[in-house]
Formats: C-alpha cells, sequence, structure tokens
C-alpha cells in the first residue's frame, strides 16, 4: 500500500476533501451544462435562419469560444470584470459564466448540424401531406434531430466535467486541486502518492461521467 | 403560428447572443487597460485597514500546494510556513482569516484586482513586481545552493573541472546565473525536477544547482549528498505584497513585523514548519527576523 501511496487517503479527511472537491467540479459543470444545452438550443435553431446578421453574429460568437483557450476566458471573467467594470465577481459564478459561454458555442453549432441534417425531402413530405409547418416541427424535425444531438453532446458534457480542472486557477479548489495538495503535503512521508492520488482522480471523474454515458446510451436504445 | 414562434425565439436568441458578446468584448478591453487604469478606476480596488478591520475578515493569497510553505494537510487546514505568518496577522488584526488558494502565475493580479489584501504565497521581490505591487519588509532569505556527492564535495564552483557537468533545471534562476557568470561551466539541462533528480543520483554530474531551498531538502531527503555551496550569487528575500498604493496596510505588517522580533517570531514559525524539511544547519541562513537581511 505504501509503495502505491495508497495510505495517504485515507489520512485525516483526505477522502472527504477528495469528495467535496468533485461535488465542486459537479455543481460547475452541470448548472453549466443546463444553460449551455437551453442556450444552444436556442443559438442552434437561430443558426439555421437565413438572415446575413444573425449569420455575422453567430459566427463570430463561434470563432472567439474556439479561437480563445477557456483560461484565458476565466482569467478575463473573474480579473478582467473587476479592472474593467469594477464589480467583483464571485470565482464560481465567473467559471460558470464562462463555462457557458463556450458550452452555448459548441452545443448551439451541434443544434445547428443536426438540424441541417434532416433532409430536405422530409420538409417538403410532410407539406404534400398538409401538416402544418408547426406540426413539422413537433412530429418530424425536433425528435429526429434530438437523437442526432445525443451522442455529440453527451460529448460535449464529459469534456465541459474533465475541463473545469481550469477553475483551480482562479483559487477555486476542485477535485484535481485536492490531489495536488495532498501530494504535496506528503511529499515527505509518501513520496510515490502521486499514483495512488490521480488513480482516485480518475476514478473520481469516470463515476461523475459513466452515469451520463449510460443514460444517453439508454436513451439512443428507448428511441430506436 | 410557427413563425411567432421562431420570431420570438429568435429575439431572444438573439439578447442572449449580444449579452455573450457583449460580455466578451469587454473582457478584450480588459486585456488591452493598463494596470494603472485599472488601478485609478475605483477606490476599490483595495482595502484600507480600517475597511478590513469592520469587515471583520482578511483575504490572504497564498499557495496550497507547496509544501512546507502554504499547503494543507490531512485535516483540510492550511497550513507551512507562509501560512503561519499569515494565522499571526490575523490573530493580531483581530479578524477571521480566508485563505485564497493562489497560483504563482497569478498572484500579481489576485493584488492588483483587490481579490485578496495580502499575497503570502512565498513571493520574491523583484524589482519588475515592485512596480506592480507594494513588498512589506522581508521575512526570509533565497538564494541559488549546489549540491554535490559527499566523496567530491564541491565549495566553490573554481573546483569544478574542464570535463565535469552540472546539472540544472531548464528555465531556473540557477540556469541564467550560471550561463550569465560562469560561461565555461558545462551544463546539463533537464526539463523537469523528477528528470534531474535521478540523473544527478545516477552520478551524471557532479552537482546540482537550484534554488537554496530545493537542493537543502534534496540533502536532507537523500543519504549521501552534501550542500557544498548554500548560498550562490545574489541573495533574494521573500515578502509579504500588498496592492500598490495600499500604505495603510503596509506599514501596520511592517510595523507588526519589526515588533514580532522581540519574540523571535520567524525563528518560531521556522522551528514550527521549516524543521522537518531543512534541519536546524540553515535556521540563519533562510529566516529573515524583524525584517533586516544579515550582510
Amino acid at each position: 500500500m505504501q509503495v502505491l501511496g495508497i495510505d495517504v487517503l485515507f489520512k485525516g479527511i483526505n477522502m472527504q476533501r477528495f469528495l467535496e472537491g468533485l461535488w465542486v467540479s459537479m455543481r460547475i459543470s452541470l448548472i453549466s451544462v443546463l444553460i449551455s444545452i437551453f442556450l444552444g438550443l436556442l443559438v442552434g435553431a437561430l443558426m439555421t435562419r437565413r438572415n446575413p446578421v444573425i449569420k455575422i453574429f453567430t459566427r463570430i460568437y463561434l470563432e472567439i469560444v474556439r479561437i480563445m483557450p477557456q483560461m484565458v476566458l476565466l482569467f478575463l471573467v473573474f480579473f478582467g470584470s473587476t479592472r474593467v467594470l469594477g464589480i467583483n465577481i464571485d470565482a464560481e459564478i465567473s467559471a460558470i459564466i464562462v463555462f457557458s459561454f463556450w458550452g452555448t458555442a459548441e452545443m448551439a453549432d451541434l443544434v445547428r448540424s443536426a438540424l441541417i441534417s434532416i433532409p430536405k425531402h422530409q420538409y417538403e413530405s410532410a407539406a404534400a401531406l398538409g401538416l402544418t409547418e408547426r406540426d413539422t416541427y413537433v412530429h418530424i424535425v425536433i425528435p429526429q434531430t434530438i437523437r442526432r444531438l445525443i451522442p455529440t453532446s453527451i460529448n460535449l458534457i464529459t469534456r465541459m466535467i474533465k475541463t473545469t480542472s481550469l477553475v483551480m486557477l482562479i483559487g477555486v479548489v476542485e477535485v484535481l486541486k485536492v490531489g495536488q495538495q495532498i501530494i504535496e503535503a506528503n511529499r515527505d512521508t509518501s513520496p510515490n502518492a502521486a499514483f495512488g492520488v490521480y488513480l482516485t482522480v480518475f476514478i473520481l471523474y469516470f463515476m461523475a461521467c459513466w452515469p451520463i454515458s449510460m443514460f444517453a446510451k439508454y436513451l439512443e436504445r428507448k428511441w430506436n | 403560428m410557427m413563425n411567432k414562434v421562431v420570431k420570438k425565439l429568435t429575439a431572444f436568441g438573439l439578447v442572449a447572443v449580444a449579452a455573450l458578446g457583449l460580455m466578451a468584448c469587454g473582457s478584450a478591453n480588459a486585456a488591452s487597460g493598463d494596470s494603472e487604469s485599472g488601478s485609478s478606476a475605483s477606490n476599490n480596488g483595495y482595502r484600507t485597514l480600517d475597511e478590513i478591520k469592520e469587515d471583520g475578515t482578511i483575504n490572504i493569497g497564498v499557495f496550497s500546494d507547496k509544501a512546507p510553505f502554504g499547503y494543507v494537510d490531512e485535516n483540510g487546514e492550511y497550513t507551512g510556513y507562509d501560512v503561519y505568518f499569515a494565522n499571526r496577522l490575523a490573530e493580531d488584526l483581530g479578524v477571521d482569516v480566508n485563505f485564497v488558494s493562489t497560483e504563482a502565475a497569478s498572484r500579481v493580479e489576485y493584488l492588483q484586482t483587490g481579490k485578496v489584501d495580502i499575497i503570502l504565497a512565498n513571493f520574491t521581490v523583484t524589482d519588475e513586481r515592485a512596480e506592480q505591487v507594494d513588498f512589506a519588509l522581508p521575512y526570509m532569505n533565497v538564494a541559488l545552493g549546489v549540491v554535490s556527492h559527499e566523496d567530491n564535495v564541491i565549495t566553490d564552483l573554481d573546483q569544478i573541472g574542464e570535463d565535469d557537468q552540472v546539472i540544472v533545471i531548464s528555465g531556473t534562476t540557477a540556469e541564467t546565473y550560471l550561463t550569465e557568470n560562469y560561461p565555461e561551466i558545462q551544463l546539463q539541462k533537464f526539463d523537469t525536477y523528477a528528470a534531474a533528480k535521478s540523473a544527478f543520483e545516477n552520478g551524471t554530474g557532479v552537482a546540482w544547482a537550484n534554488d537554496n531551498t530545493e537542493v537543502i531538502a534534496f540533502a536532507n531527503e537523500n543519504e549521501g549528498y552534501t550542500v557544498g555551496i548554500e548560498s550562490l550569487g545574489d541573495t533574494d528575500t521573500i515578502a509579504a505584497a500588498v496592492t500598490k498604493g495600499n500604505d495603510t496596510l503596509l506599514q501596520w505588517i511592517n510595523e507588526e513585523i519589526e515588533s514580532l522580533a522581540s519574540e523571535n517570531f520567524f525563528h518560531k514559525d521556522y522551528e514550527e514548519t521549516l524543521l522537518d524539511t531543512y534541519g536546524a544547519d540553515y535556521e540563519e541562513t533562510l529566516v529573515v527576523e524583524g525584517g533586516k537581511v544579515a550582510e
């Protein structure tokens, strides 16, 4: 046990600290995911409009998110808001703003691609059958779109959960930071603690992401 | 019917995008705005001594993973040489302390935006940093050190022969210092601490140059090595820092450091937090008492 550095996990309240760290990660990512899904659906629907102004606007937004590293965005929101606007945004709220800003853009792009993947002839057939535009969307387009969205958005969600490790840079102590703290605190007594600690971090992230994957699988099977 | 729904959605979506867009623009300004405009923009850039007392809580930025200076123990409590001092400051000020976990790269930013009142995170005093923050009196020394094998102790860099190699970690002050001042010494450079360590243990180099705290800790933890040179080149100091212009707080910290000398506070701090890592021999080398650096 000593060799693998497992012993440090059971020192003091270390296990509880890990779980608290995981809760912080999950809280930030899940709130951001909910906001991103909601706004992403709206923005994604917008992106399929032919209006050139909307097109330019959403295009710039998407490019900003793609080009800017999330770390830079975190610094800009957390420190920039205080410097420029003089308002003090809590670190966790800053993280949620950044992750929602990022998630919305990616989600919107997924929604857009799912929407345009519905072949044109389906719209035409629906019209030929006498369905109104509303019925076409409710009964034909939206169900298929959601089904196509499941695998890609699950990918995004798990990516968002894992990327929350960046929030340690603005002082939020999440699961990975707890791990680093434990490794450093035991540098003298258990030099091999890194193995056990990172194994634990891996298991915790797995525990967080696995149920989401399973749920997606269940939905896919149910709808097929 | 559908058109109305779409229009409403469109309107809502546009507002959302505009809001996010605005946020991005605001942020972009932040990047270009220089530090001066930031601090003069509002008086809230920092909290004065009285404002902190009134609030009842002081925010102190410390490292949470740099043992033994600032780290979190197995009970989730902040501890270490810096934290010991931070707790004393809060106690004598009569306020609670809220520790903020900081990273090396964001220490200046935390002070400039007033998100912490004091940084106590192994902060080395440099001229460049002194333009951005105000340093209090020092409480620790840091210099370069050289560790060598016990059977061939290097006490002077002149002992290093033409064919001998000295190990350094790339990007450290040790590398810069040796390259500038001893260009004739052959350096063997490694990217990580672990790689340098195993190379040195395998006898690749006759000596290893690094921050003296690092080499002292290495010699204490591993058998068969001696720190032949404890202090090389310029000695830097480590000090607390406050937001530029926060004179009331700075003055109070300086007075506090001076008065704590009467009880040998930093020696006690060393014995409580650093003794296990560095041993008693280096107490006088590392500790600065009362803000006075021994010449």
